[in-house]
Parts: C-alpha cells; sequence; structure tokens
C-alpha cells in the first residue's frame, strides 16, 4: 500500500494533471452534510448584548432557540467599536450562561458549619434584613466624638461591584447610603482610583477622554502602564487600524508581552520607575522645543505664577510635615491679582511661572539619571522620547493607553500626571486621536465610579458628605468657584446636582425646610478615610459585624489576600451575590481555616449574568451601552437589581414594624421602581436622568416650560430649588422624552473620525472627545483640518462636530477658556490640589531592590499612609527578598478569575498559576522551565510553575543586577483545584497617597524551586 | 472551481486566542484538561476537540525578544493528501466541497487506528486527530455551515485585528500578495507559506520554522517530480476502482 507521507505532499501538489476533480472519484460526501445540514442558529432569536468583561464594550449577539436557551454567542458585526471581533473571554461567554457550575440556589452556612445549606430567597432575604437591622441599631452613630452630627452605621461595609449594571450599581449605592454606610468601596478602587484625581487635577474630568475608535486616528500610540493585546486585546483592532494607516506603535513596559510583540518600539523599564522615565521624556520635550507653544500659553497654566512659598528640595516640596506624612498645600498656591484672578506671565519668562517651575524641576531628569533609575537602555529611552515628542505639531496627534500598570503603585496618582504634562505640553489633549486613555478594565467600572460606589463621593462625582458640613448650604460651600469671568468653571452648578440629587433620594419627604434630607445622608469624619485598604483594615480589627461582598471576590483581589480571609472570619454575617462561588463566599473552608473555628454566617445569593437581565453599562470611553435580555437566568437565581429592591423592601418593613436607629433614612426614602408590581429597571434609569418635579412655565436657562414629571433634557436644566430631581447630574440626558438613548443603534458618522454619536450615549451630554475645545485656535478653527472633531461656523453661530465642551462661542481674545472643569479654565501643568505633590517626582515603590532612591534623600514617596502590625509586614532591600515581583492579568482570565476560571476553553487556554523569570535568574537558582516553584514574601507564599522566558531580562539598576519576576493573578484554591492559588497573597497592604490604591505592582520576594514535586 | 481562502496574516496576531475559543464555541468542542508546561501555548496541541491552536514561539533576535504567533489550523489543500491517502486505505470519511474546497472530514465515520496514523502522516502539517473513543477523525470544517449561509468562519469573525480573513480565494491571494509587499520593506524575510497549494495562505515575517516544525510543507530534496508522480499513480488506480 503506498501512503503519502508529509514530506511528500509538495511534489504532488501538481495532482491537477491527473485531470479528475475529487467529487469524479465517487464519495461519501456525507461529510458535507454532516456540517452543512443546518445552520445551527438560523431561525433563532437574536439579542444584543455588551461583553461582561473588560470595558472595551465590544457587542456580543446572544442566539436563543424556541425554548429560550442559549445556542450560541458571537460578535456583534453591527457594533462600531468591536466590529463582530472578541477576545478569548468574550468568545467563552456562551459558557457562562451554558454551564453546569452556576450557582442555582440560594445557599446559607450557619455559624461554625462546615457546609453550605439551600434556603428560600424569602428564608434568606428575611434573615439578611434582620441582620441588617441588628448590625445597623448596635453601631449607628448620630454624634462623632467631636459631638457632630454624621448618622452614620460603623458597623456595616460593603465592597461591590463595577459587574452590576448602572441602574444597580446607583439603586445599590442609594440602599447601602440609607443604611447609613460609609463603608462602600468596590473594584474601582483598586483599578483605576488614581485616574480620577490625576487626570480631574489635570483637565477637570477623571475619567479616559477619548474612546477606542478614536485610536485610530493617532500618529504615535503610546501604551505605557498598560499592556493592551493582554488587558484590553480588542483595542488592538484600533491600533492595528493607525498602524496601517502609517502610526508608531509603543510599547514601554518591563516584561515583553503579546503586545511588545506587536510594538513598532518596545522599552523596558523597572516596574515603579515610570515617573523617571516620563520626567526624561518631559526634559527632552522642553529641551528640544518640541511642545505645543500655543496650546500651552494658551490652554494651560504654564504662564500661571506659583506663590513664593513653594520650593521643592532634595525630594520634598515645601510645606511638608514628617510627623503626619502629609503636606500643607497652601504652600503650592498660585498668585492672584487684586481681583482674585491668578497672575500670569504670557511670555513664560518669569522664574516662578508654572513653565519656568517645571523646566527646573526636570531639568534633574538627565539621561544618565533617567537610565540608572529605570535600567532603560539610552538609546531605547530617546528613541521612545523622539518618536513620542514629534507629536507636539498641531497635525499630529499622540496618544497614551494605560491601565494598572501607572494605577498600582505608592505613586500611582503622579504617574498620571507625569503623562497628563506630556500630552499638555504636546497639544494633545481634546484632540482626535490623542488623549491620556485610562483603559478600565470591568465591562461597568467607569459606570460604577460615576454611581459613587466608593467611600469619598457621591454620584457624579460629588464629595461624600462629611461632619464638619452639618448643612446643605456648608456642603455647598465647597462649591469650586472663581473670579475670573473668563473662566466657565461648570462646577459652580454644584448645588442644583447635589439638590437634584437630594430629590431623587427622598422624594416628596425631600423639601427645602428640611434641607431636601441632607442630614440623613451618612456623614464620614473630617478627614475619615474608608477606602478599601482602610476598610479591610477595620474589619481585621473587629470594626463590622456585617459585610457585603457583591459581585467582589476581595478574598483573591484584594493586596494581602491573607490579612483579608482572616477579616472575614471576624465578621457577624456576609452576603456574597455571585454568578458562581467564590473564594470569599466560601473563605469559611479554604486552605488552613477549619470552619468549626468561623463564626461568620454568610448568605451566598446567585445571581443573574450579563445576558439574563437588561440595564446600561458604561465602557471605558464613557459609552453607556444598553443591554437586552436575552434568556433568564439559572434555577433561582435572580438580577442584581431585583435582590437589592427586595432586600431593601425587607429592611424597610422592619423598621416601619419595630423601633431602630435613627430610622428616617429609610422610611423617607424613595423607593417605587415597579410597574405592575414588578421591578422595572427603566424606572432606575429614569430616575438617574431626571424629572422635572413640577410645572416649571419659564425655565431659568431658555425660558420654555416643562411639564411635571416629565424627564430633563439634561443636566442644564436641572435646579437648585427642589423642583428637578436627579440621580446623576453626568447621566442626565441618557434617557430624555425622546427616549432611552443608551439603547440607539444607529451608525451615522458625520465627521468621518469615528465618532457615532447616535450609537448608545456618551457622557457627559453626548459628548465623545472631552475637552474638545482645545482642539481648535481661538477663531474656532480646528487646528488640524484633516481630523476636525469641532468647528465653529461663525456665520450661524454654532459648533459642528462633536458636541463642544460647553456651547460657548470659541475662546477668541475675551471668550471662554476650554478647559471648563477646571476653576482656572486651563489645564493644569502644575497641579497644587494633589496630595503628594504640585509636579510628580520619582520615589521608589514601598519594598524596592535599592537603598537610596538616585533623585533625592525621600525613598519613598513622603506622604504614603503605612500600615503597621499584624499582617501588615514589609521587607526593602532585604536580601530574603531580593526580586522584584509584579502581577498582572492574561487575555485568557479576568479579575480573580471569578468567573473565568469556571469556563472550560479559558481555564484549557491558561489552567494554572505561573512565575515568569528570566533565564539568568533560573539559571542562578536552578530552576528549569515548567518546575513547580514556590514565589514568598514576607506576607505569604505561592506556588506556581516555573515559566522561565526570554522576554523577561534583568536590568542593571544603580550598578546592582535587578531580576523582575511576575505572576497573574486569576487564580484561587477553591477551583479548579489545581489551578493554584491567588497572587495577592504577596501583596503588600499599602496605598497611594492620593487614593489608597494598593500597590500590587511592585514588591520584593523571592523565588525558589519547590522540594520533591 | 476557484472555491474560498483563508489568508491569516500572522503579522497582526496577538494571540488573543479568540479564534482558538470562538472555534470551540461554534464547533461545541469541549474545554479539554490542560497543565501550564511553561508555555502561553495550550492546549499542547491540536486534537480531535481543538480545530484551532495558537501557537507560540519566543525567541532572541539581535539580543531582542521575539515572539511569534502562529494561528494553526487545516490549510484545506487544493488537492489534499488526507483525503488521497483515505481513498487509498478505502477510508470514506473524507471529502471536499466543489463549491468551497472545503476539506471534510466526517467525524461519524469509524476509521481504524492505523489508517488514522497514516492519514494524519500524510498530511505535511499535521492537522487531522483522530478520537480513540469514537474512532472518528476531526478537524477544521472551513466552518462549512456558515460559510454556506454566507457568514466568516468563526475564527474569521472574531479576530480582532484582520489576522484572520476568508473570501473568494482570488481576492485572498490579491490580498496576501499586497500584503507580503507592504511587510518586506521591513521584514526582508517575510513569506507566503504554500500559497498556490493550500487555501489557508499564512503570512509569516521570518522563516517560518521559528513559528512552528510543521509551519510549511518540507521540501525534501532528493525526491524528484518523477519519483513523485510514481507515488501518485498508486492513489489513482484505487480511484478508478472505486469508481468503476
Amino acid at each position: 500500500m503506498k501512503v503519502i507521507t508529509r514530506r511528500d505532499f509538495l511534489k504532488i501538489s501538481g495532482v491537477a494533471a491527473v485531470g479528475l476533480t475529487i467529487s469524479q472519484l465517487g464519495f461519501d460526501l456525507t461529510a458535507v452534510q454532516v456540517y452543512a445540514a443546518e445552520l445551527r442558529i438560523k431561525g433563532a432569536k437574536e439579542t444584543p448584548s455588551i461583553c461582561c468583561f473588560c470595558a472595551v464594550g465590544c457587542g456580543i449577539i446572544v442566539a436563543t432557540d424556541k425554548q429560550g436557551k442559549v445556542i450560541n454567542t458571537e460578535g456583534d458585526p453591527d457594533h462600531p467599536i468591536s466590529e463582530g471581533a472578541l477576545c478569548a473571554k468574550g468568545a467563552a461567554s456562551y459558557q457562562i450562561a451554558v454551564n453546569e457550575n452556576r450557582l442555582r440556589k440560594v445557599r446559607y452556612r450557619a455559624p461554625y458549619s462546615d457546609k453550605w445549606k439551600e434556603v428560600s430567597w424569602d428564608w434568606a432575604l428575611d434573615k439578611i434584613a434582620a441582620n441588617i437591622k441588628k448590625s445597623r441599631d448596635k453601631s449607628f452613630m448620630e454624634k462623632n466624638a467631636d459631638g457632630k452630627v454624621v448618622n452614620r452605621t460603623n458597623g456595616i461595609a460593603s465592597v461591590g461591584s463595577a459587574a452590576l449594571d448602572n441602574e444597580e450599581c446607583w439603586l445599590y449605592q442609594k440602599m447601602l447610603r440609607a443604611f447609613g454606610l460609609v463603608y462602600i468601596e468596590h473594584q474601582a478602587r483598586i483599578c483605576h482610583s488614581p485616574s480620577v484625581p490625576a487626570l480631574a487635577e489635570s483637565f477637570g474630568r477623571g475619567a479616559m477622554t477619548n474612546h477606542f475608535i478614536d485610536i485610530r486616528n493617532a500618529d504615535v500610540i503610546l501604551n505605557m502602564g498598560g499592556d493592551v493585546a493582554e488587558k484590553h486585546p480588542v483595542t488592538f483592532k484600533w491600533i492595528q487600524a493607525a498602524r496601517n494607516r502609517g502610526a508608531t506603535f509603543i510599547h514601554a513596559d518591563p516584561r515583553f508581552t503579546r503586545t511588545s510583540s506587536k510594538a513598532d518600539i518596545y522599552a523596558r523599564l523597572r516596574p515603579g520607575t515610570d515617573i523617571a522615565f516620563l520626567g526624561g521624556m518631559i526634559k527632552y520635550i522642553l529641551d528640544n522645543n518640541l511642545y505645543d507653544e500655543f496650546y500651552v500659553k494658551n490652554y494651560t497654566n504654564a504662564s500661571f505664577i506659583v506663590g513664593p512659598k513653594y520650593s521643592f528640595d532634595d525630594g520634598l516640596f515645601s510645606g511638608y510635615d514628617p510627623n503626619k506624612r502629609a503636606y500643607d498645600k497652601s504652600t503650592w498656591a498660585l498668585e492672584k491679582d487684586e481681583a482674585g484672578i491668578p497672575k500670569r506671565d504670557m511670555t513664560l519668562q518669569n522664574e516662578r511661572c508654572v513653565f519656568q517651575l517645571l523646566k527646573k524641576h526636570y531639568s534633574r531628569y538627565t539621561m544618565e539619571k533617567v537610565t540608572s533609575i529605570t535600567g532603560t537602555p539610552q538609546e531605547d529611552l530617546e528613541k521612545v522620547y523622539k518618536t513620542y515628542g514629534s507629536t507636539g505639531k498641531p497635525d499630529k496627534a499622540g496618544t497614551e493607553l494605560y491601565a494598572m500598570g501607572w494605577t498600582q503603585h505608592t505613586v500611582g496618582t503622579q504617574n498620571i500626571r507625569t503623562m497628563s504634562i506630556i500630552q499638555t505640553l504636546l497639544g494633545n489633549m481634546g484632540i482626535a486621536g490623542g488623549g491620556v486613555n485610562a483603559l478600565r478594565g470591568e465591562s461597568n467600572v467607569q459606570g460604577s465610579t460615576d454611581q459613587a460606589l466608593l467611600f469619598h463621593i457621591l454620584p457624579g462625582y460629588l464629595p461624600a458628605p462629611r461632619a464638619q458640613w452639618a448643612t446643605l448650604a456648608d456642603y455647598n460651600k465647597t462649591t469650586p468657584s472663581t473670579k475670573d469671568p473668563r473662566s466657565v468653571n461648570w462646577w459652580k452648578n454644584r448645588p442644583k446636582y447635589a439638590a437634584s440629587l437630594l430629590k431623587s433620594f427622598y422624594g416628596e419627604k425631600a423639601t427645602k425646610e428640611n434641607d431636601f434630607g441632607y442630614s440623613w445622608l451618612p456623614k464620614l469624619d473630617p478627614t475619615q478615610d474608608a477606602s478599601w485598604l482602610n476598610l479591610f483594615d477595620e474589619m481585621y480589627k473587629g470594626t463590622f459585624t456585617g459585610f457585603f461582598a457583591w459581585g467582589m471576590n476581595p478574598a483573591c483581589s484584594s493586596a494581602n489576600a491573607g490579612k483579608i480571609r482572616q477579616a472575614l472570619a471576624r465578621l457577624d454575617w456576609m452576603v456574597n451575590v455571585n454568578v458562581f462561588d467564590s473564594e470569599t463566599g466560601s473563605f469559611w473552608k479554604g486552605p488552613g481555616i477549619n470552619p468549626k473555628n468561623i463564626k461568620t454566617e454568610v448568605f451566598q445569593l446567585p445571581c443573574a449574568a450579563f445576558m439574563e437581565k437588561q440595564g446600561s453599562i458604561t465602557n471605558s470611553g464613557r459609552w453607556m451601552q444598553w443591554r437586552w435580555k436575552a434568556a433568564n437566568p439559572p434555577g433561582e437565581a435572580r438580577p442584581d437589581g431585583e435582590i437589592i429592591y427586595d432586600l431593601f423592601r425587607k429592611v424597610e418593613g422592619l423598621y416601619k414594624k419595630d423601633k431602630g436607629a435613627f430610622p428616617y433614612p429609610i422610611l423617607n426614602l424613595k423607593w417605587d421602581y415597579e410597574t405592575n408590581g414588578r421591578f422595572d429597571i427603566h424606572k432606575v434609569a429614569k430616575e438617574i436622568n431626571g424629572y422635572f418635579l413640577e410645572d416649571v412655565p419659564e425655565h431659568p436657562v431658555n425660558k420654555n416650560a416643562y411639564k411635571k414629571s416629565t424627564l430633563v433634557p439634561s443636566f442644564v436644566f436641572l435646579l437648585d430649588d427642589g423642583r428637578t430631581s436627579c440621580g446623576n447630574w453626568i447621566y442626565s440626558a441618557s434617557y430624555t422624552e425622546a427616549g432611552n438613548m443608551a439603547a440607539r443603534r444607529k451608525k451615522t458618522d458625520p465627521t468621518g473620525l469615528g465618532l457615532y454619536p447616535e450609537w448608545a450615549w456618551a457622557w457627559p451630554v453626548n459628548r465623545r472627545i472631552i475637552y474638545n475645545r482645545a482642539s481648535v485656535d481661538r477663531d474656532g478653527k480646528p487646528r488640524n483640518p484633516d481630523r476636525a472633531i469641532l468647528k465653529w461656523d461663525a456665520a450661524n453661530k454654532k459648533w459642528i462636530g462633536d458636541v463642544p465642551d460647553g456651547p460657548a462661542p470659541p475662546m477668541g481674545t475675551q471668550g471662554v477658556y476650554p478647559f471648563i472643569m477646571k476653576p482656572d479654565g486651563v489645564a493644569s501643568l502644575f497641579g497644587p490640589g494633589l496630595a503628594d505633590g504640585p509636579f510628580p517626582e520619582h520615589y521608589e515603590p514601598l519594598e524596592c531592590p535599592i537603598e537610596k532612591n538616585i533623585m533625592s534623600s525621600q525613598r519613598i514617596n513622603p506622604a504614603i499612609k503605612i500600615f503597621k502590625g499584624g499582617p501588615d509586614v514589609f521587607a526593602t532591600c532585604d536580601p530574603r527578598y531580593p526580586f522584584v515581583c509584579s502581577t498582572y492579568r492574561l487575555a485568557e482570565h479576568w479579575q480573580t478569575g471569578v468567573l473565568t476560571r469556571w469556563l472550560p476553553w479559558l481555564i484549557e487556554a491558561q489552567p494554572q498559576i505561573f512565575c515568569e523569570m528570566d533565564k539568568e535568574l533560573a539559571e542562578l537558582k536552578g530552576i528549569e522551565n515548567g518546575d513547580r516553584v514556590v514565589v514568598e514574601t514576607v506576607r505569604g507564599k505561592v506556588e506556581a510553575v516555573a515559566m522561565v522566558t526570554l522576554r523577561l531580562k534583568p536590568l542593571v539598576i544603580a550598578g546592582k543586577t535587578v531580576h523582575t519576576i511576575g505572576l497573574p493573578y486569576h487564580y484561587g484554591w477553591l477551583y479548579p483545584k489545581d489551578g493554584g492559588d491567588s497572587a495577592n497573597l504577596l501583596t503588600p497592604t499599602v496605598g497611594d497617597a492620593n487614593t489608597m490604591m494598593p500597590e500590587t505592582k511592585v514588591f520584593m520576594a523571592n523565588v525558589y524551586k519547590k522540594k520533591g514535586r | 472551481m476557484a472555491g474560498k481562502s483563508f489568508f491569516i496574516d500572522t503579522s497582526k496576531c496577538t494571540a488573543c486566542r479568540g479564534c482558538q475559543v470562538a472555534c470551540k464555541q461554534w464547533n461545541r468542542n469541549p474545554g479539554t484538561k490542560t497543565y501550564q508546561r511553561g508555555s502561553y501555548q495550550n492546549p499542547e496541541d491540536l486534537s480531535y476537540f481543538t480545530y484551532k491552536l495558537v501557537r507560540f514561539s519566543e525567541l532572541e533576535l539581535d539580543g531582542k525578544p521575539r515572539w511569534y504567533f502562529f494561528p494553526d489550523q487545516c490549510r484545506h489543500c487544493l488537492e489534499p493528501p488526507c483525503f488521497y491517502t483515505a481513498q487509498s486505505l478505502g477510508v470514506k470519511a473524507i471529502t471536499r466541497d466543489d463549491e468551497t474546497g472545503a476539506v471534510l472530514h466526517n467525524p461519524k465515520v469509524k476509521v481504524k487506528a492505523s489508517d488514522a496514523k497514516a492519514i494524519r502522516e500524510s498530511c505535511p502539517w499535521n492537522i487531522p486527530r483522530w478520537n480513540k473513543k469514537t474512532s472518528g477523525m476531526a478537524k477544521c470544517t472551513m466552518c462549512i455551515d456558515r460559510i454556506k449561509e454566507g457568514l466568516l468562519p468563526a475564527c474569521v469573525k472574531t479576530c480582532p485585528t484582520g489576522a484572520m480573513n476568508f473570501g473568494d480565494r482570488d481576492k485572498m491571494l490579491d490580498m496576501a500578495n499586497k500584503r507580503l509587499s507592504e511587510v518586506k520593506k521591513m521584514y526582508p524575510k517575510a513569506q507566503l507559506l504554500n500559497h498556490e497549494s493550500v487555501r489557508t495562505i499564512y503570512l509569516v515575517i521570518d522563516e517560518p520554522k521559528k513559528y512552528y516544525q510543521f509551519a510549511e510543507a518540507i521540501d525534501i530534496t532528493g525526491i524528484t517530480r518523477i519519483a513523485a508522480m510514481k507515488k501518485l499513480i498508486q492513489p489513482v488506480i484505487n480511484f478508478s476502482k472505486l469508481a468503476g
């Protein structure tokens, strides 16, 4: 028998010579029939949805059969961002819907029990409600130690969730605040919390400035502090689109990753040295006059004069108090004239003008110093600086894409600030193809942040009330103000948003006479920080009896996860809501824990997955997109919104029946989101948008008449007198009398730049690129006519293109400044509002490999909080932990793997935790690729599989060889059993100076081969 | 028959593995048990349950790392040796769709282990796989059910970057040649792999061996054209018998 072998193929491929086609040879055609008999999705119902993983916001079509069963999920070809594409995770979403491991029943774990018991919803919600009341009544504080009214519940905390829809998030925070909670946190804290103050300090708002499709408009794309191909894979569609146009793509990262493999320029740097790297770029831009002079003079505070008290010396800014580890920021104030308007020197020559101070500050970041800190070869630095610096011309655009690589540091906020300075100098803000783009990592983490599931804000970034602001008038006194008539200072409208928010909380019970119920809101102490790390620190100390882990898995996601696991055991009760079981819900049977010693009562509530409910989510580019319901949740699982809705009713019922602590916020809460007796998410969506509560016959804004009970057209129409309500002013205009804007699917693109203004809706007021007034010159002419997102039509006196950032005519010589959310109206090169300095400065991570900071005598950020005692231990320059270690995500998994580890196609692709290391290190430690190793820090250890790779390299730092290792943090002990545990068992409890974002991107570790395999 | 072709531009592949999973999703193939072996590549190889696999290969060039990704799948040969081999063995599990050129293995036809081995051996790219439990053979179907309805194959549809393309063969060849001339400016070693003989046309920027052992069919010197033709005769005779 002759058999063709592999090797022969090429020779015979000219077989057509024999002159027969295969079908003439008479075969069995059943194979064609087997596969082509019937298209599985023929006649199926197709429901559009949006992917539940990262925040790119890709469209998914969920196909269901006649019985309503999900039979297929694939990309939505009409979706303008993803155009039918899905990464491995999105492509696996079918297995979320059809999965034998989904939670189907409510489960209860009694104190000291070693097993779950299935219980009914009613039983569980009744018991949870009783627990809430008990904990609340016991811990409720009407006045604090200083005798100030605080009306808060100290004994319950909540984390969650960016996995909820906007409407659910809003409803959840409303319920929690009615209960009196101030310990309200979620993923956003440990994900992009530094982005908010960094971007807000620089430009006025805390969000991604541009959007995904817009990346195609860039000439140079810098991905630093992020790793798009791994974390936001479909983003690469638009990077590739830019590259097809000739754009250059740069990846700067400690690891050579899938992203680097496609970069035109790759630069390696030591983790935690981004400010040095970028500080060098600022110097390069200034030294080589690459900045956009018009932009810098007119649209930034470069010309502003800084007060004489400001100084910087050897790593410390003026006003430092070492005992408090804090600065007196008043020493950084700008100098103002008699009218209270900042003084300026338009020649930029004054030695105390921002431009000169900036120059002076970054003159210290020489190539030599930068290289010795970062380990990046000088030629690579120069290549990056030169290429990126080329975008300072008006007809060029440079964009920066970042994520946790910048945020998860003790200098997280300042990392982002450094890039904000670069983008401001280059005139890359507010333009097509520009921006500082915070790539968000959960599908609705932008929305959950906007809806204020965070301790320090109320919806729409209003500050959370504090004890020192006893009345609404006191609260309103903190409204930003300006004396400069040319500054719009949009935040001056804050009292309107606050009053309208209170009306959305308490409805008719909120009256002018009672301050719209302001006193019912819980108040923080004057300087209280209830953020994530502090929350778990308090839990560890036993402060809380009750805890909600709603759509979250802190037992794996939190820094120093070992501490969190111990803290959970100090609770009386915990409510855990999720799609699958998690290491948090089942912590009581975790490794090394005897359930018989754990008192915590645990309620595990099964919730619907994203295609099993409807509601909106907001992607990273601020697009609020509606998801429709495709299928019913399995078993008894329910949408989160319904669970929240019923839970509040139960608690309300208890307070109606029995007396309890300060019941007014609960009894007076407006909770009427039903249609025909069923919870109606649209009613919440409308509440968020806002209503006219009375007839407004002649609105102060436009003299038009508006009817009672109609939806407000936008936040412009909100009032501070109680005649309007609005659950979140930045979402006002999302659900109007014209309909549900987030549900729009029309694909018009009038500018041709990919704004798609009629697809979904973007906050604020459907503006697709924020700060877009900075893209035009003083007369409103586009500075880059080829990529004009906005232009002033002088004849008709209107703006054409994107929704302008404020309707005022162009700046001219007397008109308004472009950055309307900043009190001074301009972008801030000098940012005096941050905790750790008006200019970013390089400090070493808390745990670092070198004894001395090469830039100054301050080794670490002088303004960070140091946790002490118990499980909070640290080791720096300690020979036991000689390697820099980092944690990260992979394209195939999401967060702690709480969803993705349960999806067989994804766990097949990335089955187990691994530790990446360079070859030299492996040789040094006698480790071979595939060996089982132990990674250890002073806090804990994790077993992993060694991945010895050419993609990591030792760096020479200050003359010393430094190795970097890293692990993905997607795994947990619960499932799969051989997957490995959380990399966060290694990470330290230490936060960014401004936001307490944990420093999980750099810490010191050891790695060694596991004995006896 | 012009039929259809894939064009797989590895210079645009970021190894997001959307294709690998989308293939499983559409074909209802299960996730198989895997282990971390010190590589991102998993499962380790194609199988009866894995028709599409992104292969990872890391190397160093001028002291700098390179990471090559190769989304491996059936080449849907113009003249498929798996098919001819099967015929010569009397195995009726393989056919080709005349309209599209898709080479199809019918997993419902039982194939002996030794025949399956021979069929697999005959494939220059080591694609077809046999399952002990079912005795069937399986591999990429070109999503024949989808393409017959005018849909893109699942792997192509899901690809974010334009690495995966599918369409009429002449269009794909044009696209491949055009892209090759662009890429060559930067990467002189860039090439198309066996594009005249197969319907899955790969563009690589470096020597194919650096991607994967079987990325390209190997041309063994010493086997002359005549020798090859002789080998051909045998199966053709068998076919004639069958036809007659």
